[in-house]
């Protein structure tokens, strides 16, 4: 039960390091459970799951082989085992569509989902936080009620219904953003990385560049919309307390100008709160990505286990659903670790 | 002396008709707080909605008229008509029925089982505790729409189905906030005391742990609606919840997403529908927690 903070000063790095060694060994259970929520996904299929999974037409034949594929026939242990030994050597089994190991091809689409994510945590935090400060600064002016009022509905807005509305008023009416795919499909972005933006840079190919950015706009600001959302609210309440602190009242009276006083010293003390939501709502986003990238037709993670539902595509569902959670509860233990290193008066336990 | 008599007997009966209990506290606090009434306005709008619908609306979830396709809001049809020619105003209504059904029983579902299992953790703790507890942190590592998927994957598509996974999906959160209630009320002396009076754990557990534990269950329970409505929802518009031609406002934005160029009012109002619904959840859970949560009163 040592801060931080105060370890910073008595260097006893150590606490940090046992509580990261800590959460890491509390977090071997629950990449258990988790791996072990994902293969029972096709044991839990009523009745037959290979008969499901081929469909009603399909031969004895070819539901045997799937059996046998699937090693359905086993008891469920050894199966479980099986699979978990596959999984640590790095086989997330094979796509049923495209017969290709997964391992290979989910990278292009992890990518993907990563630029979008990226593009919308920017987005949500650059407005959302700015919203905030200016609402707290202007309490109960029209700015304030207004930007609550959206943030209050923004919060309350299904997001695929935010995305066909962009589409629809956006894309369609004004034809200002492409409202589908990350590129223009008849100049390809060569890839390198697969984050396009960096691609076409290092391509050197900045008229894709400008392509690029405008097909991440309409589902960068869908995604974006509910994290902005929280954190507009979240940036506001913790700047109204520390705006009637003791030091904020001694910057004005010494004369600063209000902006200053803002941005360096308010803003400073209230964002601790706020990033703690930040890197929540990172992990949250993973969530929206599946929504968002059916809508916009983005060929992300998302996208990925969506179409593979329409396909019945059980390994690619499995370590899709897999896949996300995994960084989700990365994220997730990373934000705790974070906490406490932000915020002195958090403790480690 | 014979003047204080009647001054004391004033002072009780002054006391006893200013005097509260929680709920009543809770509700004269509610009742001031105007925000979380038009919360409470838009619910029971919604509410009477769902239960007038197949007297209100003007024609049934499935009348088609093919020669009335497309058409844009009009004095006769008041939202326009799908692709189908089907009235949207009259399916809105009628969807009413099925958000706020998957809604409403959905989390009444996790908050039963929730609560079984949070009791059970906190009352009994050691192993027991361990062993729920870690389920719960297994279900929260994946994001709920994705649990959600996956439930959904396994059972099959459909508005059942999709009740299912999303009360399957919240029943951690319930768990974790009652068990977390019980480790501190269990603590408290009338508990001990219950215990000393030998009573059994199940009276303790019924009749003293779980009342005392429904505030907050209440907000998060008011909340949940909200996101449950939204799950429902996105279930439906990727095609696993509500099937055709449940008028689900989820899928009804799905099917509007084909005629989007030539008829966006088929996407916009049952858009809009779902998100007055949930904001009128939302803002009414904010407003019962202010209420019922004491922390938050000032």
């Amino acid at each position: 039960m040592i801060s931080p903070f105060f370890i910073q000063f008595d260097g006893e790095v150590k606490t940090v390091i046992h509580y990261i060694g800590k959460r890491l060994l509390q977090l071997i259970p629950v990449l258990l459970g988790m791996t072990f929520v994902v293969f029972m996904i096709i044991r839990a299929i009523p009745g037959d799951p290979a008969q499901v999974i081929l469909g009603q037409l399909a031969s004895k034949e070819a539901i045997e082989a799937l059996r046998l594929k699937l090693g359905l026939d086993n008891p469920w242990y050894v199966q479980y085992f099986d699979y978990l030994a596959a999984l640590l050597k790095g086989d997330l089994g094979e796509s049923m569509r495209t017969v290709q190991p997964v391992s290979k091809e989910i990278w292009p689409y992890l990518a993907a989902t990563f630029e979008l994510a990226l593009f919308a945590i920017i987005i949500a935090v650059i407005i959302g936080v700015n919203a905030g400060i200016i609402s707290a600064w202007f309490q109960n002016s029209w700015f304030d009620y207004a930007a609550m009022i959206i943030a209050l509905i923004g919060v309350s807005m299904p997001i695929f219904w935010l995305g066909l509305m962009e589409q629809w008023f956006f894309g369609i009416e004004l034809q200002w953003f492409p409202t589908s795919g990350r590129e223009e499909v008849r100049n390809p972005v060569s890839a390198v990385t697969n984050l396009y933006v960096i691609d076409t840079i290092l391509n050197g190919r900045f008229d894709q560049l400008g392509q690029v950015l405008k097909h991440l706009v309409l589902p960068g600001i869908a995604l974006a919309t509910i994290p902005m959302a929280i954190i507009a609210r979240m940036t506001r309440s913790s700047m109204l307390e520390v705006m009637r602190a003791d030091y904020v009242r001694t910057a004005r009276a010494k004369g600063q100008k209000m902006f200053w006083v803002v941005y360096k010293h308010a803003l400073k003390n209230a964002i601790i709160p706020v990033l703690t939501v930040i890197g929540l709502q990172t992990g949250m986003l993973l969530g929206g990505a599946i929504l968002t990238e059916t809508i916009f037709s983005w060929p992300g993670i998302g996208r990925y286990i969506y179409e593979a539902i329409q396909f019945r595509d059980y390994p690619v569902i499995q370590s899709g659903i897999l896949i996300v959670a995994f960084i989700f509860v990365m994220i997730n233990l990373i934000v705790d670790i974070l906490y406490g290193l932000i915020d002195p008066r958090i403790k480690y336990d | 002396m014979t003047q204080m008599v009647p001054n004391s007997t004033n002072e009780i009966m002054v006391k006893k008709d200013t005097s509260t209990g929680p709920w009543l506290d809770a509700w004269r606090s509610f009742r001031k707080n105007k925000v979380a009434l038009v919360g409470a306005g838009i619910v029971l709008f919604f509410l009477l909605l769902a239960i007038l619908g197949p007297f209100i609306a003007p024609q049934g979830i499935n009348d088609q008229s093919l020669k009335d396709r497309l058409l844009p809001p009009s004095s006769q049809y008041w939202f326009g008509t799908d692709d189908f020619g089907r009235d949207i105003f009259s399916r809105i209504i009628h969807g009413a029925r099925i958000s706020l059904w998957v809604g409403f029983s959905s989390v009444i579902g996790s908050v039963v089982v929730g609560s079984i299992l949070g009791i059970i953790a906190g009352y009994y703790g050691k192993w027991i505790d361990t062993i729920i507890s870690r389920i719960f942190d297994i279900m929260l590592a994946f994001p709920s729409i994705l649990l959600a998927i996956a439930v959904v994957s396994v059972l099959g598509p459909s508005l059942q189905n999709a009740l299912i996974a999303i009360a399957i999906i919240n029943i951690p959160n319930f768990g974790r906030l009652i068990r977390s209630k019980v480790l501190s009320i269990k603590e408290e002396e009338y508990i001990t005391s219950a215990k000393a009076i030998g009573m059994k754990d199940l009276r303790i557990l019924f009749s003293h742990i779980l009342p005392n534990s429904m505030a907050p269950v209440i907000v998060a329970g008011t909340l949940a609606i909200a996101s449950a409505i939204i799950e429902a929802a996105a279930l439906g518009f990727l095609g696993l919840g509500a099937q055709a031609p449940a008028p689900e406002w989820g899928k009804m934005l799905a099917d509007a997403r084909v005629v989007l160029r030539n008829a966006p009012w088929a996407m916009i109002f049952p858009g809009i529908a779902i998100m007055l619904t949930v904001l009128g959840f939302n803002l009414m859970g904010d407003g019962l927690r202010d209420a019922l949560d004491p922390r938050m009163k000032n």
